[in-house]
């Protein structure tokens, strides 16, 4: 019985010492093959008495179990530790740069459509649109600018023949969905204008929005309040002081002009606001009712009201752009900040 | 339209500082631009007569002056001013002044001599950037008094920026009668009498349009000194004004003009032959304008004309021969009333402006004609003398005024307030317009001064104005909500931008119109949509593409030495007589497919990266490509893409001339599809997945190279072979073992029944099948 207790630990010695798993299975082969130790004491029991014989073999096969027992922890610590070492030298530099391609961005006039456009979608308005080429009677005669009227010479225009101009406003917009649609209306018409004008602040291409709402109840205090409610939301400033001022657009009447407190100097006056505290950001006004009698809409039963602003002014104001021609150059320097 | 404080407070005076007033202006839709002071800030400065100038001992330049300031003793002060005389008068800087730029005025010794202030220019006064020695004041200045009082300098400038509908306060009148109406203020109206004639002398004075000279108000001036002088405070009003003198006749009708809106001229009665007649030009008559123009007349043109000869364009300027000079001694004047219409749009074909055209293309007050005329005689009579004939009046029918209806209810729906009658009572009396009340409805009548006020709702907008924009509450809008329809049938266009943004293409914005070689050499487009009048001519023609927009751009980016760049653009291209417009998206790849970067060779983006993206922004939905040529791009790199058989773009490596032209040192890959294509999408419809397995066959084959993968797939798919679910190239190769001028493909078959597992024999028979086709179609089958 001494024997079995030296070759246990004998065993458990050598499984301890082993470092590889071949060899592993090399020395238990040495006490549990055919010819290892325990095998033989195992065969060997036959020799003992029947007295001797059950108590031998219990204490035979518990260390045969313990043997086996420690083998299979030692080829378990033994994967274990391959397993460390491989994923070990598996391991990654994760600081090296990712592969593949990046990302682009939008422009930034395309990124403040998409926010001014997705701000009034909150409220109802869908978008439509018209051709940049438009005739002077869209673009002029059916908003109540007759020809010659002084208003005209306002509009720096160009013009592609007698009778068609590059849009000088969005405006025209109003009128060709009015004609094709009955009130109530409630759109936006998003879209590039031009004027015969080009120097620091002006663009002979830029984007307008123009907005349109025509229904029963339309009324002035309900367009100071949604515009206002726009400003607030795009500056995402709920305290923005706006204001309204009278003002003249052939289409409108009345006509106001809105101003939004500087946004660069929170009205305390600043070269951005030439030091008014305020800036000039859009256009509006209750429909006119000669607008309305050229698409046939009762201006008796119906009222609306429109407006128009100015993308890029927006777009400048709400992302500190302090020059309007970078909209322009396609410059990457430029245009991946707005990524 | 410019004017000086000090005048309008003459007609009326609200307690409000300057600022104050300006803002209210403002916010009554009278938009102050600028608001400046006459002077700029000094003080202790007085009218000074120069008694004795004496050299200075002890410097050459430099005199010793005697000067009177009005005190009994005179003041000893040192000048170098080379101009000193004596006798001439001059502002003096007192001791203790404080002159522009903080400068003091102090008691001095120059050189050893007293000096007891200074004598000053008048850019020493910061009243003008640059001066030659003393200002030389007239000889009538009152000694000792301050220089401010005298010549008024504690004023400001007004500038109102007014819009085209205002035409009504282009005048000190029609300010004053708008700052009485919004501050509540009382108007100190100007009173003109009559002046009574003392010639019996007249013109006689013939309207041949009547519908556009609606009256005419003409009369005989005798014995006039036009060469008189301008009185000072005409004068200052005048340049405060924006006008600038000329002689005592011309600086009365303008002065008239500034102050009651009215455009008069004078013509010198010499140069008449006959009376007055007011026509049509005929078409290709002559006149030599007073400021040096000869303008060809054209038969819709107003003009004024005597028996022989054309003696003005009719409000808008007068002819030279006619025109009142200082040596003019007797003369006619006009005021009259021309109908916009007749005036609007003419100066401007000319090329000429004037302060007159100005005022008639927007409408002038016909209701005060002739008290023009009255006050300009009157002021000429005080000024330069003269005797004053009756007035030659004819008169035709006037603009109408008639009475508006103005609803209390429609005011209250139009503005969201509620005001009561009372209130608009109220509102209209302070606009001083005429009025009766009738229940809650009034019947307004519009001012003769006022062309904007034809509809109820122009009334509204006066109310508000005068209410004030600021006094109207903003509410928020309470209708009944609907959901906004949203069609599935259509991809929105952010969507697709974000596909190129993902797929790292910057958005770029052009220009629409772009130099005519561009659309030349691009698009082989000799005739583009051109503008009449350009900004230059590299922005002078529509374009008919996106692509030279894009090229622009890389080009900007190649300057500041970008090596890679991928961009896109959405917009409007123009073609055809007919402005044929429509919306396309197209994008541009030049340098590396990927930034450079660790791992992997740098390889160029090419052709099908590109076609890559394209094929991605019209997923789920299949392209055709097929080769051919586009003025852009390389003969042998260049595709029509099409969807459904109808071709939607182009797409294409550029031409290589190009490419050199434009100094551009590797290749740029590009595409143009038309948006309106691209957005349209099917609402997905699901049908069944079959649960039976999939198998896979390959098939590889050599051809020609001139065989395009694309036919041998069509035919494959065209021979509608069974069980064939998914067909594709998955791989390409030429070289060793394939021999030249041939290549390699290879081709994945997915096979799979919808009923059943597929056995071997029905797999064999099909892929038999695609074998057979691919040889009938030149290819040699591998393996």
């Amino acid at each position: 019985m001494q024997e079995l207790e030296k070759i246990l630990d004998e065993a458990l010695k050598q499984f301890a010492a082993i470092e590889q798993a071949a060899e592993l299975e090399q020395v238990k082969a040495r006490y549990l093959g055919k010819e290892g130790r325990l095998t033989v004491l195992l065969k060997g029991l036959g020799k003992l008495s029947a007295e001797e014989r059950p108590a031998a073999g219990v204490r035979i096969n518990q260390v045969k179990q313990s043997i086996e027992s420690a083998l299979q922890q030692r080829r378990e610590a033994l994967q274990y530790s391959q397993l460390q070492l491989k994923l070990k030298a598996e391991a990654l530099d994760v600081t090296l740069p990712g592969r593949g391609l990046g990302c682009g961005g939008l422009h930034p006039v395309t990124r403040t459509l998409e926010r001014i456009e997705s701000l009034f979608h909150s409220l109802g308005f869908t978008v439509a649109s018209g051709p940049e080429i438009e005739s002077d009677f869209y673009n002029f005669t059916a908003l109540n600018i007759p020809e010659n009227h002084p208003a005209r010479a306002m509009h720096d225009t160009f013009y592609v023949d007698q009778t068609h101009v590059l849009r000088t406003h969005t405006s025209p917009v109003q009128i060709r969905y009015m004609e094709n649609n009955a009130p109530p209306l409630k759109i936006i018409a998003p879209g590039r204008v031009y004027r015969c004008d080009s120097d620091v602040t002006h663009s002979p291409m830029f984007h307008q929005v123009e907005g349109l709402w025509i229904d029963e109840d339309v009324n002035f205090s309900m367009l100071k309040g949604v515009l206002s409610n726009f400003m607030q939301c795009f500056f995402e400033r709920d305290d923005l002081q706006v204001r309204f001022r009278p003002s003249f657009f052939p289409f409108t009447e009345p006509s106001a002009e809105m101003d939004i407190q500087c946004v660069q100097c929170n009205g305390k006056g600043c070269r951005v606001c030439s030091h008014t505290g305020w800036l000039e950001v859009l256009g509006s006004g209750m429909v006119h009712p000669n607008v309305l009698q050229h698409v046939n809409i009762d201006s008796e039963k119906y009222l609306g009201f429109a407006f128009g602003l100015g993308v890029e002014r927006l777009a400048m104001l709400r992302y500190s752009v302090a020059d309007l021609r970078l909209f322009y150059e396609g410059d990457l320097q430029f245009l991946k900040q707005f990524n | 339209m410019k004017f000086s404080e000090n005048w309008l407070r003459s007609w009326v005076n609200p307690k409000l500082s300057s600022h104050e007033l300006a803002h209210a202006l403002t916010m009554a839709g009278l938009e102050v631009e600028a608001l400046e002071s006459v002077a700029p800030v000094f003080n202790n400065v007085v009218v000074a007569e120069v008694l004795e100038v004496l050299k200075h001992p002890n410097a050459d330049r430099l005199n010793v002056c005697q000067v009177n300031v009005g005190e009994a003793t005179s003041l000893s002060i040192v000048c170098g001013a080379p101009n000193v005389a004596v006798g001439i008068k001059v502002p003096c800087a007192r001791i203790g002044a404080i002159l522009p730029g903080d400068f003091v005025i102090k008691q001095a010794k120059v050189r050893n001599v007293d000096s007891s202030g200074m004598l000053c220019s008048a850019s020493e006064l910061g009243l003008v950037e640059e001066s030659q020695g003393l200002w030389l004041l007239p000889e009538d200045a009152p000694v000792g008094m301050g220089l401010r009082q005298y010549l008024e300098l504690d004023d400001m400038l007004f500038t109102l920026k007014l819009t085209p509908n205002r035409s009504d306060c282009l005048s000190m009148v029609g300010v004053a009668r708008e700052v009485a109406a919004i501050t509540g203020g009382t108007l100190n109206a100007l009173q003109v009498n009559p002046v009574p004639p003392s010639l019996t002398e007249t013109l006689t004075v013939d309207i041949n349009a009547p519908e556009a000279c609606q009256l005419y108000c003409g009369r005989i001036v005798r014995s006039v000194n036009a060469a008189a002088v301008t009185p000072s405070w005409m004068m200052r009003r005048l340049e405060r004004g924006g006008l600038r003198s000329i002689n005592a006749v011309v600086d009365i009708t303008n002065y008239v003009m500034l102050e009651l809106g009215q455009p008069l001229h004078a013509f010198d009665l010499d140069k008449l032959a006959g009376g007055i007649t007011v026509r049509y030009a005929r078409a290709d008559e002559e006149l030599a304008l007073l400021n040096g123009q000869n303008v060809m007349l054209q038969d819709d043109m107003l003009v004024v004309a005597d028996d022989t000869r054309l003696l003005a364009l009719a409000g808008i300027m007068g002819g030279a021969a006619s025109s009142v000079e200082t040596v003019t001694r007797d003369i006619f004047l006009e005021s009259a009333f021309f109908v916009p219409d007749a005036i609007v749009g003419k100066a401007r074909r000319l090329t000429v402006s004037t302060d007159s055209s100005y005022r008639f293309e927007r409408g002038v007050d016909f209701a005060a004609t002739r008290m023009a005329l009255e006050r300009a005689t009157q002021l000429l009579l005080e000024i330069c003398g003269g005797q004053a004939g009756v007035i030659s009046e004819v008169r035709g029918k006037l603009p109408a005024r008639d009475p508006i209806m103005l609803r209390t209810s429609r005011v209250k729906r139009v503005l969201g307030i509620m005001l009561d009658p009372d209130q608009i009572t109220a509102l209209l009396q302070r606009l001083q317009f005429k009025f009766e009340q009738q229940g809650d409805d009034f019947y307004v009548t519009p001012p003769s001064y006022r062309f904007d006020l034809s509809l109820e709702v122009d009334f509204i907008e006066e109310i508000a104005r005068i209410a004030g924009y600021d006094n109207i509450p903003a509410q928020p809008p309470q209708t009944a909500v609907m959901m906004v329809p949203q069609t599935e049938t259509q991809r929105l266009v952010s969507r697709l931008r974000q596909i190129l943004v993902a797929r790292d293409y910057q958005e770029t914005i052009s220009y629409a119109f772009l130099d005519a070689a561009v659309e030349r050499d691009l698009c082989a487009n000799a005739t583009p949509v051109a503008l009449k009048n350009p900004i230059s001519s590299q922005l002078a023609v529509m374009r008919s593409s996106l692509l030279g927009g894009l090229i622009g751009a890389l080009r900007i980016n190649l300057v500041r030495k970008q090596s890679r760049v991928r961009l896109f653009e959405t917009g409007v291209c123009f073609t055809g007589e007919n402005h044929v417009q429509r919306e396309r998206f197209a994008g541009l790849c030049y340098g590396t497919q990927l930034s450079e970067q660790w791992g992997g060779v740098a390889r160029s983006v090419d052709f099908y990266d590109v076609k890559a993206d394209v094929e991605v922004l019209f997923a789920p939905v299949p392209l055709n490509f097929v080769a051919s040529p586009h003025p852009a791009s390389h003969p042998g790199r260049s595709a029509q893409i099409l969807l459904h058989g109808q071709v939607v773009g182009w797409i294409g490596e550029l031409h290589p001339k190009w490419l050199q032209q434009y100094g551009i040192s590797q290749a740029v890959v590009w595409f143009e599809v038309e948006l309106d294509v691209l957005i349209s999408a099917n609402v997905p419809h699901a049908s069944e997945i079959s649960k039976f397995p999939s198998v896979r066959r390959d098939l590889a084959v050599v051809v020609d190279e001139n065989i395009t993968v694309q036919s041998l797939l069509d035919a494959m798919l065209g021979s509608n072979t069974t069980y064939v679910a998914e067909l594709a190239l998955f791989d390409l190769y030429r070289g060793k073992g394939v021999g030249d001028g041939k290549k390699s493909l290879a081709f994945r078959v997915l096979l799979q029944d919808t009923q059943k597992t597929l056995i071997d024999s029905e797999i064999e028979l099909s892929i038999a099948r695609l074998t057979e086709v691919l040889q009938q179609h030149g290819a040699q089958v591998r393996i």
